[in-house]
């Protein structure tokens, strides 16, 4: 029967987490930005709402059933409300836990799942973007080949969150090259595995800039047979993408409706011609449309989401979702600049670190997931 | 509760249901009632009084919770009719606004009449023969500015007389003239005073002093009828009133006066966000198919900068298509609960009014020849989508009243 009423668990998450994001992450987010790094302190306590253990069963170390991408999307959207940068920080070990917890081997379960469910944060990178023209995770130009006992896997990442400090890497890679999304696997890469070099600076990208990203270059990197998640039977890789999406779909709901209230409020007060210029139309139609766009966004991610807990088919629903929620995030934070004119365009207010922010969801692809 | 998309099985039976009848009883009518215009499918007319016995209007007043077995159930009323008007409109837009029932003229009574009124007035819709109700508020110097109204109602001994023009009338002809049915007419009892003194008045087909004046011609929505109705010295009974006659200060009126009386249309206006959704579906229905019949796939999963012109078109309108009908069922599932949805059902309709619009719009493009053709019935819908930009206030009037909502302004603030 037709709902918009979240769980009373969901709830409850929500209005946790929602109050990390008000009272700490917000006031934080400008200079963590300047700063380029992420507070330590803020990353603890972030990791202290258990995010992952939450979904990890028992026997690995959690307390859960498993991901809800529902949950996770109301979660998420919370987090990124905060500080986008430090809500990439914190859901960046999903990827690796999830994929390993969803297809890993039990091997692989016992290895990797415990420290995704430690008491301390513990950064787990997937490395799955490439730096290429329209790149598009169902054209990986990473390759791995079969070579008797081993994979070897060739080609270069970028955006990939935490690298320097992630104990092992999760790699996509292609195994069937021209296969699309069903030719794609994933590799857990130990980082001091040999030809295997991580940028020696995190990135510069014009937005995200607390949250340090790294290339990475696999130079015939050799992996054993064991290092593929879930063994022969692998992964579904267009089933861990759409979660990814979702994930990052919630993240942008949260960064919309951030700078959409800020716009509210901010049009309330300013006064110019002797009104608050929310009380001109150009002004309230554009922070009417940034709510109205908000909400939709929400719509759609929580519906795909819906369908994903229920095992029905959903990759086309995150995918629409997903682009939807890119287009919307940018559309709404232009407007939340321009709603303060140069005001919004200086380093002194939020909006211009939103508006950067916003664009990296069209770049974005299997950094965090549901 | 959780979060559920998933719709009843008995409104999904309805939904079934209704889509084989909007595809085999409504959609191969939709060409012929947009060529002859201001006639009637009778026969489908008549047949739908036959089960629906009160329209696809059905009831617009608030969500009720009846206790059953000592649960609260929610009522699901407004989501039945939303998943309706989709279905029905799906089929074709025009037929479908001109389906017998109370209409808005009928929800103005059921909303705010008396009991007696409403037994007087309200039996005739399931009565035999189909009958209409309407309602009259736009005037040809007044649309959403119902402050301004000039159309007149003096008291005169156990009378009122209404004098005035009102335009943009729907279904007027059909409740004046094809049946014995009414309009609600908004008219001032104290032009001083503003929206507190404008009150809807009940007045019947055939009475004394009401002329139809003009039956406009229009670009889409060809079948249902708008008309102008002439006032002059138009005389009803005293209880024809809808409502209290007193002029209360607005301030005070609360619920009572105006605002109250126009919250109650707050069920309305997601409703025609159904009636957009309904025809953009069409339109993209139409348009997959003919793509897939050519064998051109759309992958939906690849991404946006690998995707072809055409591919990004369809994920684009499926996505605004989608969010708009999920914005729509959010306001009438708030509306089902009691629970008050002024912007959720402004921000609806804005947002399917819009992408409607441009909906119908790119799918004409994207068929070329064969959708600006009359061969086709692309360009219909396109034309027929346009009014859900426009009646029961248009785009602009819904990002004001959303804009108000999310500011906090009053119409004093925010003109």
């Amino acid at each position: 029967m037709l709902s918009f009423e979240p769980s009373e668990e969901q709830a409850m998450v929500k209005e946790t987490i929602a109050g990390f994001a008000t009272d700490q992450m917000d006031p934080a987010s400008r200079e963590m930005d300047e700063a380029c790094a992420v507070s330590t302190d803020l990353v603890k306590t972030g990791w202290e709402l258990e995010i992952i253990s939450s979904c990890v069963p028992e026997e690995y170390g959690g307390f859960g059933e498993g991901p809800s991408a529902l949950t996770g999307a109301i979660a998420y959207e919370e987090l990124a409300y905060g500080d986008l940068s430090t809500a990439l920080h914190i859901c960046s070990p999903t990827m690796m836990a999830y994929t390993v917890l969803m297809y890993g081997t039990e091997e692989q379960k016992q290895q990797l799942l415990p420290v995704a469910c430690g008491d301390e944060f513990k950064a787990a990178a997937a490395a799955l973007v490439e730096p290429k023209f329209a790149f598009c995770p169902s054209k990986l130009s990473t390759t791995a080949k079969h070579e008797g006992e081993e994979y070897v896997l060739k080609g270069s990442k970028c955006l990939v969150p935490l690298a320097a400090d992630s104990d092992n890497l999760l790699v996509f890679a292609a195994t069937e090259p021209g296969a699309g999304f069903a030719g794609v696997q994933a590799f857990v890469v130990p980082k001091g595995a040999e030809n295997l070099v991580i940028g020696e600076e995190p990135e510069k990208n014009m937005g995200l800039k607390a949250l340090k990203t790294y290339e990475v270059t696999l130079n015939n990197v050799k992996v054993p047979l064991a290092a593929k998640v879930g063994g022969q039977a692998g992964i579904d890789y267009l089933e861990l993408i759409s979660r990814s999406r979702l994930a990052l779909a919630a993240m942008a709901i949260g960064t919309m409706k951030r700078a959409a209230e800020h716009s509210r409020d901010y049009a309330k007060e300013r006064i110019a011609f002797g009104d608050p210029i929310g009380s001109r139309q150009a002004i309230a139609f554009m922070i009417a449309e940034m709510f109205m766009e908000t909400d939709a966004t929400r719509m759609l991610v929580w519906e795909a989401a819906w369908k994903a807990d229920r095992g029905e088919e959903f990759a086309n629903d995150a995918a629409i979702a997903k682009n939807y929620a890119a287009e919307k995030c940018m559309k709404v934070c232009d407007g939340a600049l321009q709603v303060m004119g140069g005001h919004g365009y200086v380093r002194d207010n939020m909006p211009e670190l939103w508006f950067r922010n916003a664009r990296a969801f069209s770049a974005l692809e299997g950094m965090i997931m549901v | 509760m959780t979060i559920d998309f998933e719709l009843s099985p008995k409104i999904k039976g309805t939904q079934n249901m209704l889509r084989m009848f909007a595809e085999q009883a409504v959609r191969p009518q939709a060409r012929k009632y947009d060529e002859e215009e201001h006639e009637k499918p009778w026969d489908l007319l008549n047949m739908v009084h036959g089960f629906m016995k009160g329209g696809v209007g059905g009831s617009m007043s608030g969500g009720d919770t009846k206790a059953e077995g000592g649960e609260k159930k929610r009522s699901e009323r407004q989501l039945t009719t939303a998943v309706t008007v989709e279905e029905i409109f799906w089929g074709d837009a025009g037929i479908a606004l001109a389906f017998p029932g109370q209409g808005l003229g009928g929800a103005a009574v059921q909303a705010t009449g008396s009991p007696e009124q409403k037994e007087q007035f309200l039996a005739r819709f399931s009565g035999e023969k189909p009958v209409w109700g309407a309602m009259a508020i736009t005037e040809p110097e007044a649309g959403s500015d119902t402050a301004n109204l000039k159309t007149t109602a003096v008291k005169d001994g156990n009378e009122w007389i209404l004098n005035g023009e009102k335009i943009f009338v729907t279904s007027g002809k059909s409740a004046l003239e094809d049946s014995e049915g009414f309009v609600v007419v908004w008219a001032t009892v104290d032009a001083k005073a503003g929206r507190a003194g404008i009150k809807p008045f009940i007045v019947e087909h055939g009475t004394p002093g009401m002329t139809i004046a003009k039956v406009e011609d229009k670009m889409g929505i060809r079948c249902s009828d708008t008309v102008t109705l002439a006032f002059m010295d138009c005389r009803i009974p005293e209880a024809n009133i809808l409502g209290s006659a007193e002029v209360i200060d607005p301030k005070k009126a609360g619920e009572k006066g105006f605002k109250g009386v126009m919250a109650t249309f707050d069920a309305t206006r997601p409703m025609v966000a159904a009636m957009a959704i309904g025809v953009g579906r069409a339109a993209l229905d139409y348009v997959k198919q003919a793509m897939a019949d050519e064998g051109v796939e759309v992958r939906y999963a690849i991404s946006p900068s690998n995707m072809t012109a055409i591919e990004r078109d369809i994920t684009e309108m499926e996505a605004n298509l989608r969010a708009a009908r999920l914005l729509t069922w959010r306001a009438v599932w708030m509306l089902d609960g009691g629970v008050r949805n002024s912007l959720e059902a402004s921000m609806a309709k804005a947002k399917a009014g819009l992408a409607v619009t441009q909906i119908t719009q790119k799918c004409v493009e994207l068929l070329g020849p064969l959708g600006y053709s009359r061969k086709v019935l692309l360009e219909k819908w396109m034309r027929d989508a346009k009014i859900n930009d426009i009646f029961e206030g248009t785009g602009q009037i819904q990002m004001l009243i959303t804009a108000r909502n999310v500011l906090g302004f009053g119409r004093d603030k925010l003109k």
